[in-house]
């Protein structure tokens, strides 16, 4: 390697680490300050000591911030949400895109197209009307039939099931897959049941983890603006709309730097495991657009 | 065969029909809704019955007029002044006279620009928090949308080359794209803080001490900016991905045939890896353009739409209005115009970056 290679190449790192340090130093801070107290916290922020666990460091602020809010019941209420609405998302988006697919029938190409055409509708501009819509929802429970959907679990995952990009992706993989796999099963009697289950579900790993990233993303990090305006009641409320607890006349910047670090630890290290799987999930979001 | 067909036509509709029936209920009914209490006065819960009431929601929105005063003169007359400003005629006698002026009445002073000495054009509008919400995410998404999409790009370029340890940098840059919004608007509004922020530390740090504290979040002129920095902070990673992927369609053979034909740097980039990455281009636009437009959270944890009205965003007023005043007809309304917005701007922009 020549020497002017070599430069070229340092420089190139350097140059790599300086703007890795702007996306990673704030992430960096917030971990670190949500062991420090709140006078250290602001006396350090100062100095460069903000990116260092120096000084005193200990687990107070995660004590005081499950005792000012119920913290482990919104982390309750975030999974729950996000994991049924995941698993409904992946099987009715997939059973409807292999129906798209595979089988003919009346219709098919009006009713994919709206589908596709919804994509250019942003939830923000359906949410008002929809508040009026699910509050003169029925719902059948053990009590009978019930009417409006506010202050409920259902009002937080129904409406999220299904988005025409799921659709999309599964439809866009399966039209990839060999059709012969499915007309030879089909001729040996197979049902199209049993043709999705058995045949075509086991080949589609990569398309259902490219929706589950997607929709996991979108339910555990996204959701803040409708349950704000369907749930008021504090014991159903997920983890993003749980941080308007600490909305205090004193802002306490210790217990919130603790709860913003539970909440997203466990998300980076999810991404850090399998972040080949997040990037391409991103990136087929981009293909044939 | 016959029998055939419908036994398709009903295993077709049985699978498909479940995500369609909740894309019908969940998207399609509540967007036509939208457009139908646009027209009404409907409330969440109302002890009155909904009326039709036209057009009346949109000329609430969008009511301007304009007017041009001429400034008080005294008995000789000059100009009269105060702290060396003309004196102008009060506003109130125009907009609280519905009789000798309806077009001005209970409208508010918008914006007023000079023209001369001793005249002054006062723009006024009968809702100016939502005008200037509308101006607040127009820019927002002027701003915002070519930036995040050039320096997506940028990173992409650098990071879509092969050297060791490349991929560390890869996972760095797209590690904020997994941390929600709703958290990385409560860690800035540490880093922005005007006392014990990070940022004035750290620019202090960086200009020897010449820096001033700067109460990012707390003035008007700071204010939205600083939303814009830290929302291309944040999502920039996505893109970054979406341009990689377009660059990695570009065949090798087309670069190896520019480094034979002896092209510069410059000119490999203009005509190879940018016409190859036209379609790419295109959904990059939409999909920034699309999430800018939408601007809430960020809003609804840093600023709550101050100082003074100037971080409001349009999605911002639609759930003070629609939620916060159970105002149905007066947040779908405003629902509509978001979508018209959406939908002309990435039309535009198709049209734009259309195939010559």
């Amino acid at each position: 390697m020549t020497l002017e290679r070599k430069t070229r190449l340092i420089g190139l790192y350097l140059f790599l680490g300086f703007i890795a340090c702007i996306f990673v130093l704030p992430i960096i801070f917030m971990v670190m300050s949500s062991f420090k107290p709140d006078l250290q916290l602001l006396s350090d922020s100062s100095s460069m000591r903000a990116f260092l666990p120096v000084g005193e460091i200990g687990l107070d602020n995660y004590r005081d911030a499950f005792r000012r809010a119920p913290v482990g019941l919104f982390i309750f209420n975030s999974v729950f949400i996000t994991a049924t609405t995941l698993g409904l998302s992946l099987f009715l988006a997939s059973i409807a895109a292999f129906s798209f697919v595979f089988i003919e029938w009346r219709g098919k190409t009006v009713v994919l197209a709206i589908i596709i055409a919804t994509y250019i509708l942003p939830f923000e501009t359906v949410a008002v009307p929809l508040l009026l819509l699910v509050n003169n929802l029925p719902w059948l429970s053990t009590e009978g039939v019930t009417w409006g959907w506010l202050n409920s679990y259902q009002v937080q995952i129904v409406p999220w099931i299904i988005r025409a990009l799921e659709i999309f992706l599964f439809v866009q993989y399966f039209r990839d897959l060999p059709r012969d796999l499915v007309e030879s099963a089909r001729v040996e009697g197979a049902s199209w049941f049993q043709v999705y289950r058995r045949v075509v579900m086991p080949l589609s790993g990569p398309v259902i983890a490219t929706v589950a990233i997607l929709k996991f993303l979108e339910m555990y990090n996204n959701q803040f603006i409708w349950p704000i305006m369907v749930v008021q009641e504090e014991g159903l409320r997920p983890i993003m709309v749980g941080l308007l607890y600490f909305f205090q006349l004193n802002t306490a910047w210790g217990e919130i730097m603790a709860y913003l670090t539970i909440i997203t630890v466990p998300v980076l290290a999810f991404y850090l495991v399998l972040q080949r799987a997040f990037i391409a999930s991103i990136a087929s979001t981009g293909v044939k657009g | 065969m016959a029998s055939r067909l419908t036994q398709q036509n009903r295993a077709g509709w049985l699978m498909a029909g479940p995500a369609f029936l909740l894309i019908a209920v969940f998207l399609i009914i509540p967007f036509f809704m939208a457009i139908g209490f646009s027209f009404t006065n409907q409330r969440l819960v109302s002890p009155n019955p909904t009326e039709w009431v036209g057009t009346a929601n949109y000329e609430r929105l969008f009511g301007l007029a304009v007017l041009t005063l001429e400034a008080e003169r005294d008995e000789d007359g000059a100009v009269r002044t105060k702290d060396g400003e003309p004196v102008f005629p009060s506003l109130r006698s125009y907009t609280r006279n519905k009789d000798d002026h309806p077009e001005f009445y209970r409208k508010r002073e918008w914006f007023s620009f000079g023209r001369g000495e001793d005249r002054r054009t006062f723009v006024l509008a009968t809702d100016v928090v939502f005008l200037k919400a509308v101006r607040n995410t127009l820019f927002f998404v002027i701003v915002v949308a070519p930036l995040q999409a050039a320096a997506a790009l940028g990173l992409a370029l650098l990071i879509n080359r092969k050297v060791r340890g490349i991929n560390i940098f890869r996972t760095i840059y797209f590690m904020p794209v997994v941390i929600s919004m709703v958290v990385v608007s409560m860690l800035w509004r540490f880093i922005y803080d005007g006392q014990n922020g990070l940022l004035n530390t750290v620019l202090d740090l960086l200009t020897f001490g010449w820096f001033e504290p700067v109460d990012w979040l707390g003035q008007t002129s700071t204010a939205l900016p600083s939303i814009m920095a830290m929302s291309i902070w944040q999502g920039v990673g996505f893109h970054m991905i979406i341009w990689l992927s377009g660059l990695q369609t570009i065949p090798a053979s087309l670069y190896e045939a520019a480094r034979i034909e002896g092209a510069s740097r410059w000119q490999t980039f203009r005509y190879v890896t940018w016409p190859g990455l036209r379609n790419t281009a295109i959904l990059v636009m939409i999909i920034i353009t699309m999430q800018a437009f939408t601007l809430y959270p960020q809003i609804a944890v840093m600023t709550g739409g101050g100082p003074l009205d100037s971080t409001q965003s349009i999605v911002f007023q639609m759930v003070e209005r629609g939620y916060g005043r159970q105002d149905i007809s007066g947040g779908s309304t405003i629902s509509v115009f978001l979508f018209l917005f959406v939908l002309s701007i990435s039309l535009l922009q198709r049209w734009l970056t259309r195939e010559k």
